[in-house]
Formats: structure tokens, C-alpha cells, sequence
């Protein structure tokens, strides 16, 4: 079977035109009055250069990169916004774009005349709105308002309202840009669980998000962009992954110790730093990742009792657990100590994490302290609370036993 | 049902995507339509007012100095049927004009012919017009109860096509230029009062001396429907000159704006 959609050497050129200070222009304008026609200075920028891939019926495909990477202009030229400068693109099927929910919402309509309207924007026919239309009443819970002008609605029903609509487009091909980032948590809850509904019944989807955990419950395959081309194309998991690498790990994640006249000089933390499977410093980890934070000590009197204090803390500065590891227990050349600690994988819940660590003798002296060093971020790669991101769900994720 | 996307170029006219769209053509002028006369204690009453109104004044200010002779019509009757056209223009031409820019949210966002924007815009129009008709017809009873029913109903249809034809041409041409050139939100409604005084809508043409002037508004269509209107009302049957010429040019203005608005269409999301 032919693919659904197939996109073939696709580039998109803009014009950037550089405006000159009011003051120089006017004045060399009225210098050289020619130059009232002249062509502004302009730039040319490739927003997309020789994309290419193609799409199966049934296929759901997640587009990730950062902002600016080309991803909103590949969803405009598939949704015929905006014309490709170079390449085609063959489509199988029936497209419609969701750039946005509610477009074309008017704030005198009423919710049913909105409806109406932005589903004919949409693509739907009349006939299939009315069919759905209670559903789509319901699904919005806005029953009572329904002939209530919108304006008047909170921002949130208008939300479920332009949502309602979205989830009931029945096309072959969908386009969604970042749109489920947005709602309470239920509702988001509701919309992913349509959502998937649509990747289960076989139509084919493309998918812009920042939310790799969403990206990897919905997607089977994703393309990473990147200065509008495309860098990676693959499964979703090896793509995430490649995300999260790529566009973190040259940013170093260490503490390294500043003398000062005031130091303990028996003791200290030298240096400790954060880095991936690989090896490499990183403060971004997947979900699914173990987090390794190697610490190197200096050590100039005798060890007894004194521990490594080790604490993890949420972003209020709540501790998600401490670890005590005896100093004689790690590694030692001269008067270096080194150790390596593991976090495992698949524990620590998606957030903003610091650390805190001390040098401390049993009897409660402290050596060397330090507090909210080494921030990583854990990124959802696909937990079971994804759609939640950003929510506070706990700390860990743990599952539990039922009886 | 496979398709391409492909670089813009050429001037094709997808006619049936266009009738594909039909029921958003629908949607966008029921919208506008109910936006107009949403949170107004009179409603679609303005229609009828506001003409009505303007004829009141310009009766009251120019019925005893101009020579109206040429139509043999009340002044209320003749300064009525120039405004019920020169409405459905003006307001289209600033309607559709301004069409583009207003709904820029929305072409940011999706695709659909962008042609159906001017098209309901002007569309809109024409619900005023049939509330504006109603009206006319009154006052036609009240001032000329001898009036020719039967060629007002042939050639009011004749001279509507050839003003719709002007509205939709210049509409569009306006609309398309004024995404680019925002100085036509400025523009637009300074012409449309500059036009008024350029289309024999409250003075005959005959009160104009200058040859070379009168040459110059019979080219004017609005002007031409206008008069054809007017003889209707007194049973005349405009020269077949007259219609020609006025449907040639509308003809070709609405041609140009078309053409211009479908050639400049693939852009409009880059620049609004």
C-alpha cells in the first residue's frame, strides 16, 4: 500500500527584512530620494530545508525539536497555510490541521452558533455536526449554556467548548499542533484518551509537542527537527532519548569548589557533577534513565566516622530522600575520594530536582555543606502520568501492589 | 482522494473546492450578518434607517436646487435608488476590504479558499439590501404609486449583478492589498466618500457641464447601474450601449480583482 502522505524534499524560504533605524533612513531618504523605491534590505532564511519522509495509513508520528527548530512551519505547509518554496508533498486523504482549538470563535455567538461555526471551519460538514452535536455538548459539559453568547463563558469552558469540537474531526490525516498542553488536568485526561482512541482506529496522526512523555504514550515514530531539517527519524523511545541528549548535554552540570580564606581545609566536596548512561554530563534524564552523580572529595586528615551526605530536593526545597555513604567506603588515592551514585531509573517522578550535600562526623559536625547544587530536570518519557506533566503528582512514581 | 501541495504558481480557479466549501460561505456571512445587528436595541432596522434617513436629509438639503428633470423622478424616489446600490458597494467594498486582515487569526491557523472571506463579506451585504428593498418599495408606493413594477423587476436583478460584479472585483483587489499594505485600512473608507461625490448618487448627471467629466463617470459601473435602475422606474429601457458597457467594465474590474486576489492568496498567511 502506498503511503498516506508523502512528503518529498519540502524547503520553505521567508524573507526577513530588516528595518533600518527611523532617524538614518529618513535622513538618507531625503538625501537620495530614489531610495523611497528601492527594495528593502532583506535576508533569506531556510525555515525548512529538504524535508522528506513519509507517513502510513494508521501511523501516528510525534514531531519534536526546539522552539524555532521548523516544526510549526512543516504543519503550516502540510495544512496548505502556506505554500513550500521547493518539493511536494502527495496526500492520500483527507487532512485537517488543529493548530489551535477554537478557531474562528466568536465572542457575540452563542456556544451552539460557535460550535457550528468552528466546526465548518474545521472541515465538518453541517450534517456531521449536527449528528454530534449532542456529544459534543457533552463532552464540553456546557449544556446549560448553550445559548449563552460567548462572551460570557470563563475561559475554561470556552477551552472544553473549542476542545469538544477538535475531538470530534473525523479526518484521515490529523495535524495537531502543541494544543493538549493547555486545560485542567481532567479534561486533558479526556482529550488524550479520545486522542488515543483516534491512533487506535487506524487514522494517522502528526503530532507537535514539548511533552515527550505525551509524545511517547501517543506516538510510534518521531522525527527530531532541528534548524529546519530533520536530524533523526526513528522510534519513538530512540527519539525522545536523542532529544533529551542533544539538547542538554553540552550544558556541564557541576559544582566544583571555590576556595575561600573561611574553608575547612581538612575536608571538602571538590567537585561533583551529573552525567547520562554515556558518560556525559547532562542535567536533563529521562524518566526511564539512571542518574549518575559522580563526587570527588578532598581529604587531608585521617577518615574516622565522617559520611557523604547525600539529598535530593524538589523544587520547594522538600527532600525526596537522603543517603548517607561512609567516606572510608569510597575510593581513595592521596587525598582524593571518589565515588559514583546511582539514582535508579524509573523512580524519580518528571521535575526540577537540586541537590544537597555535606561532609558530617557522626557526633553533628559539619564539614563542607552546600545546598541546591546541580539542578536536573527528570523529563516524562512516557510514565503513566504524562498527561499530568507539570502537575504535582508526588515525587516518585512507584507502583503498587492491590489486593 | 489523493492530492499534492505544491508550490504556489499559476492562476488556476478551483471552482469546485469552492462549492466544496459552500456551507463555510454560509457560516462566515451568517456570522457576520448577526454580528452586525448583535447588541443593538433597532437590529437589522438600521438597514431601513439609515437610508432612509440620508434621503430624508438629502431631500431636505438639495431637492430645491438640483434639476432632476432627466428621470422625471420625486427627489426622494431618485436620491433612494442611488443610495440602495451605492450601499450594497460601499459597504461591500469596505467589508471585503477589510475582510482579510479582520479574519487574519483564522488563515494563520487553517486552510480553506480564501476567496470565501471577500465572498461572504459581500454576501453579508446583501442581507441589508433585501431589508433596504422593502423600504424602497414603500417609499416607491408613497411618491410614484405609478411606478413600472415590471421593469423594475427586470432591470433591478440587471443593475444588482452589475454592482456586485464591481463590489466583488474592487473588494477583492483591496482586500488583497491591504494584507500587504496596511495603509488601506486607511484608504478605503476615503475613497468610498470620495466615490459618492464621483457617482451621480444624490445629483443627476445632467447637472455636470463638462464633457470630458460626464466621459468620465459613465465609465464609472456603479454610476451606469444606477441609471439603469432609474429608468426602470419610470418603465425606460436602458440603451443596450449602456449595459454593455457597464457590464464590460464590471466585467473586467472584477476580472483584475480576482485575478490579482488569487495570485497574491498563497501569501496571505506569511504576511497577515
Amino acid at each position: 500500500m502506498k503511503p498516506i502522505l508523502e512528503v518529498q524534499n519540502i524547503s520553505k524560504k521567508f524573507k526577513i527584512y530588516h528595518e533600518q533605524l527611523p532617524y538614518e533612513s529618513l535622513r538618507s531618504k531625503l538625501m537620495n530620494p530614489l531610495s523611497f523605491f528601492s527594495q528593502k534590505e532583506s535576508e533569506v532564511f531556510w525555515a525548512l530545508k529538504n524535508i522528506s519522509f513519509n507517513v502510513n495509513a494508521g501511523e501516528s508520528i510525534g514531531i519534536i525539536g526546539k522552539n524555532g527548530a521548523g516544526k510549526s512551519t512543516l504543519l503550516k505547509v502540510l495544512s496548505k497555510i502556506t505554500p513550500p518554496t521547493e518539493g511536494k508533498i502527495i496526500s492520500r486523504g483527507r487532512i485537517a490541521s488543529l493548530l489551535e482549538v477554537g478557531t474562528g470563535f466568536h465572542p457575540e455567538l452563542t456556544g451552539r452558533e460557535n460550535v457550528y461555526l468552528n466546526g465548518s471551519i474545521l472541515g465538518m460538514k453541517q450534517k456531521e455536526i449536527q449528528n454530534q452535536f449532542d456529544e459534543i455538548i457533552d463532552f464540553a459539559g456546557i449544556e446549560k449554556f448553550l445559548d449563552t453568547q460567548l462572551k460570557h463563558y470563563s475561559s475554561g469552558m470556552q477551552l472544553r467548548l473549542a476542545f469538544a469540537v477538535a475531538a470530534f474531526l473525523n479526518p484521515e490525516i490529523m495535524i495537531i499542533d502543541e494544543v493538549l498542553a493547555v486545560g485542567d488536568a481532567d479534561f486533558q485526561k479526556k482529550c488524550i484518551g479520545k486522542m488515543e482512541g483516534v491512533t487506535r482506529s487506524g487514522r494517522t496522526i502528526l503530532f507537535v509537542s514539548h511533552q515527550m512523555g505525551l509524545v511517547n504514550q501517543l506516538c510510534s515514530r518521531a522525527l527530531l527537527m532541528n534548524k529546519g531539517q530533520i536530524l533523526v527519524s526513528d522510534t519513538t523511545d530512540v527519539v525522545t532519548a536523542k532529544y533529551l541528549s542533544f539538547d542538554y548535554h553540552e550544558s556541564e552540570n557541576i559544582f566544583i569548589h571555590t576556595p575561600k580564606l573561611t574553608d575547612n581545609k581538612e575536608m571538602f566536596i571538590e567537585k561533583v557533577s551529573t552525567i547520562d548512561d554515556k558518560g556525559r554530563p547532562s542535567s536533563v534524564f529521562g524518566f526511564n534513565k539512571e542518574i549518575k552523580t559522580q563526587f570527588a572529595l578532598i581529604v587531608n586528615n585521617k577518615i574516622s566516622d565522617e559520611i557523604l551526605s547525600v539529598a535530593l530536593q524538589d523544587k520547594y526545597g522538600n527532600r525526596i530522600f537522603t543517603i548517607h555513604k561512609p567516606l572510608n567506603q569510597l575510593e581513595t588515592k592521596d587525598n582524593r575520594l571518589t565515588g559514583t551514585m546511582i539514582i535508579p531509573a524509573n523512580f524519580i517522578a518528571p521535575n526540577i530536582y537540586t541537590f544537597h550535600f555535606a561532609i558530617v562526623k557522626s557526633d553533628g559536625k559539619v564539614f563542607d555543606i552546600h545546598e541546591g547544587q546541580c539542578r536536573i530536570r527528570i523529563a516524562d518519557t512516557g510514565t503513566p502520568f504524562s498527561q499530568y506533566e507539570g502537575k504535582d503528582y508526588g515525587n516518585i512514581i512507584i507502583s503498587c501492589k492491590w489486593e | 482522494m489523493e492530492y499534492e501541495i505544491k508550490p504556489a504558481k499559476g492562476l488556476q480557479f478551483n471552482l469546485k473546492e469552492l462549492w466544496d466549501f459552500r456551507e463555510l460561505i454560509y457560516f462566515f456571512t451568517l456570522r457576520d450578518v448577526k454580528i452586525k445587528y448583535k447588541q443593538t436595541v433597532l437590529g437589522a432596522l438600521w438597514a431601513i434607517l439609515q437610508p432612509f434617513l440620508l434621503m430624508v436629509i438629502f431631500t431636505v438639503f438639495f431637492a430645491a436646487h438640483l434639476d432632476i428633470q432627466s428621470y422625471n423622478l420625486p427627489y426622494p424616489v431618485f436620491v433612494f435608488s442611488g443610495l440602495i446600490l451605492w450601499n450594497v458597494f460601499a459597504t461591500g467594498i469596505s467589508t471585503a476590504g477589510n475582510s482579510m486582515v479582520v479574519n487574519s487569526n483564522i488563515i494563520k491557523k487553517i486552510y480553506f479558499p480564501r476567496l470565501i472571506i471577500p465572498i461572504s463579506g459581500i454576501l453579508g451585504t446583501l442581507v441589508d439590501f433585501s431589508v433596504t428593498l422593502l423600504m424602497f418599495i414603500v417609499v416607491l408606493f408613497y411618491y410614484l404609486p405609478s411606478f413600472s413594477f415590471l421593469s423594475i423587476c427586470v432591470l433591478l436583478p440587471l443593475s444588482l449583478f452589475i454592482t456586485l460584479m464591481t463590489t466583488f472585483g474592487a473588494g477583492c483587489f483591496l482586500a488583497a492589498l491591504n494584507v500587504k499594505y496596511r495603509d488601506f485600512r486607511y484608504i478605503i473608507p476615503f475613497m468610498i466618500q470620495v466615490l459618492l461625490f464621483l457617482t451621480p448618487v444624490i445629483y443627476p448627471v445632467s447637472i455636470i457641464k463638462n464633457e470630458g467629466v460626464k466621459m468620465l463617470l459613465n465609465l464609472n459601473p456603479i454610476a451606469g447601474a444606477i441609471d439603469i435602475l432609474r429608468g426602470a422606474i419610470n418603465g425606460t429601457s436602458p440603451s443596450l450601449a449602456l449595459v454593455g458597457q457597464c457590464l464590460l467594465i464590471s466585467f473586467i474590474l472584477f476580472s483584475v480583482g480576482l485575478s490579482y486576489f488569487r495570485k497574491t492568496e498563497y501569501y496571505f498567511a506569511d504576511l497577515a
